[in-house]
């Protein structure tokens, strides 16, 4: 639909403005929240994340481009709780510990949320504890941890441990991600999953839900 | 050596000598207890001796150069630990545990990295806040006898002019280095807020910069790359810090790859090129500052002996 192309195209520009009216005028169109998200919001912010991942454009181009989806979902999400389709499920995100960068993070957040997950953003600075903690309450199936420190990347790891010692290993998975976060680190801390970019880790968490 | 200050500085810089600086710090605070997610500034507070301990191990090394534990010195930074009130305190004992060591036998840099925060209009954050911030950083290290400041791991070009700004209010004449970090893509070398490197070359120098450079990145291989298009792009002095390679995951923590004699030998391309200060960043230690030590005597016996060739060689390199 020529509409959402057009909001896709707003977004990708980072144009708040128009990605609000063009949102605006979808609604007033009776087109479905899930489809203003997924075949506009969404699939503009699918391109920014493949444009960033190839350095094709950079984190300023990001940042307007997460603004204007805000713009846009702040608008959708309330006709969403009342939409019947079921969530997906609960993510439980953040920054590790001494980790004060959270621009990934969000901009994972916000793909999770427009994908159909319910996330729980706890920020940056976060305790390993309060991730489990959280998770347990909210009954979140994945937590999502981010580092963009190597000094915070081991971190991760305690959060993995907390989780083996309390015996949820098979209730919570665990993927991680982030600038020096690889996979094969991953794999060494017992993590999961491992997302090398926002739009890879929606998959990723995608397929952890549908495994656990 | 003759007493330090910051006019002696320079001058040593300009005398063509290639000077070196230290290795990383933080990677050698985890060694002494620095536990993940903790605040590497509150070594400062709390155990200064061990920073007295990485300092003498650097100048042991052969560093000329060695700088404090204050990269998150920033009270927009040190707010999320809760010691913001400690600013003034931390950056002051950062530059004295590295003078008591130092002495006039090598140069203290005050170490300056980003506050964290993102500039209006991309993130939330006004210039004068973050100018405010390098300020109170900045006049604490200059007041505690830094003999530069070093503003690195850079990113977003506007947010290294106001640091500059910065450490130019504080002080007309402490020397001012400026390195940057930036990603190898199919494009050339860019920073992640999409800056290249003639951009910061440029904006730097009309900062008023005295040196810049490249610090962190990915390995001493794009460092080499890196400081070709510096130094093309000024005429400034340029400040190469590599870091010694992507890490490695290992059961206790992380590993960098890139050994002493591996990054020796780049530093000798560097130093070949014209680079005119060289050390080290995430991975280094004083192993490698001590390889860098002989590359750096190395070269300088040979400019002493064959000085036109290397002059000519210089002036043709830029």
């Amino acid at each position: 639909m020529e509409l959402l192309k057009d909001l896709a195209l707003a977004l990708e520009r980072g144009d708040d403005e128009r990605v609000a009216d063009l949102t605006r005028a979808a609604i007033d169109m009776a087109i479905s929240p899930h489809t203003i998200v997924n075949d506009g919001l969404v699939a503009g912010m699918n391109v920014v994340g493949e444009q960033f991942r190839i350095h094709e454009i950079f984190l300023p181009d990001v940042l307007l481009a997460a603004r204007a989806m805000n713009a846009g979902l702040d608008l959708v999400k309330p006709l969403l709780v009342g939409d019947a389709v079921p969530s997906l499920g609960t993510v439980v995100l953040g920054s590790v510990k001494g980790d004060m960068h959270d621009i990934g993070k969000n901009l994972v957040g916000i793909m999770l949320k427009g994908a159909g997950f319910d996330v729980v953003d706890l920020g940056n600075d976060v305790d390993p504890i309060a991730f489990v903690d959280v998770a347990v309450a909210k009954g979140a199936r994945v937590i999502g941890l981010s580092a963009l420190i190597t000094t915070t990347m081991p971190v991760m790891k305690e959060v993995i441990d907390i989780v083996a010692e309390r015996g949820l290993k098979d209730a919570i998975r665990v993927i991680v991600g982030g600038a020096p976060v690889s996979r094969a680190f991953a794999e060494q801390i017992g993590a999961d999953d491992y997302g090398y970019d926002a739009a890879n880790a929606v998959e990723r968490v995608r397929a952890l839900m549908a495994s656990s | 050596m003759t007493t330090q200050t910051a006019s002696s500085l320079l001058a040593r810089i300009r005398s063509g000598q290639p000077l070196l600086a230290d290795g990383a710090t933080g990677t050698f605070l985890m060694d002494r207890g620095l536990k993940p997610g903790d605040c590497p500034e509150s070594f400062n507070l709390e155990h200064p001796g061990v920073l007295e301990e990485v300092a003498r191990a650097y100048l042991e090394a052969g560093a000329d150069i060695i700088g404090t534990n204050t990269f998150g010195g920033s009270p927009l930074r040190l707010e999320h630990y809760g010691l913001e009130a400690r600013t003034e305190e931390i950056n002051r004992r950062g530059v004295e545990a590295v003078k008591a060591v130092a002495g006039d036998r090598a140069f203290v840099m005050a170490s300056c990295g980003p506050t964290g925060s993102i500039l209006k209009p991309y993130g939330d954050t006004e210039p004068e806040v973050v100018l405010k911030a390098f300020r109170r950083q900045v006049s604490a290290q200059v007041a505690a006898g830094a003999d530069a400041v070093c503003v690195e791991t850079m990113t977003d070009l506007e947010e290294a002019r106001l640091a500059v700004s910065a450490v130019r209010d504080v002080s007309a004449s402490i020397p001012i280095f400026v390195t940057m970090t930036f990603d190898a893509t199919r494009r050339g070398f860019y920073t992640i807020m999409g800056v290249t490197i003639p951009q910061a070359a440029a904006g730097l120098e009309a900062a008023g910069a005295n040196v810049v450079g490249s610090n962190c990145g990915n390995g001493i291989e794009a460092m080499v790359a890196i400081a070709r298009e510096f130094l093309a792009a000024t005429r400034l002095p340029v400040m190469i810090q590599s870091n010694a390679g992507l890490p490695v995951a290992t059961p206790t923590g992380v590993n960098y790859p890139e050994t002493p004699e591996f990054m020796a030998q780049r530093v000798a391309r560097l130093l070949d090129m014209g680079v005119a200060i060289v050390g080290g960043c995430c991975g280094t230690g004083p192993g490698h500052i001590r390889a860098f030590r002989d590359v750096i005597d190395r070269v300088a016996r040979e400019r002493a002996t064959g000085g036109d060739r290397w002059r000519t060689r210089d002036r043709e390199t830029r």
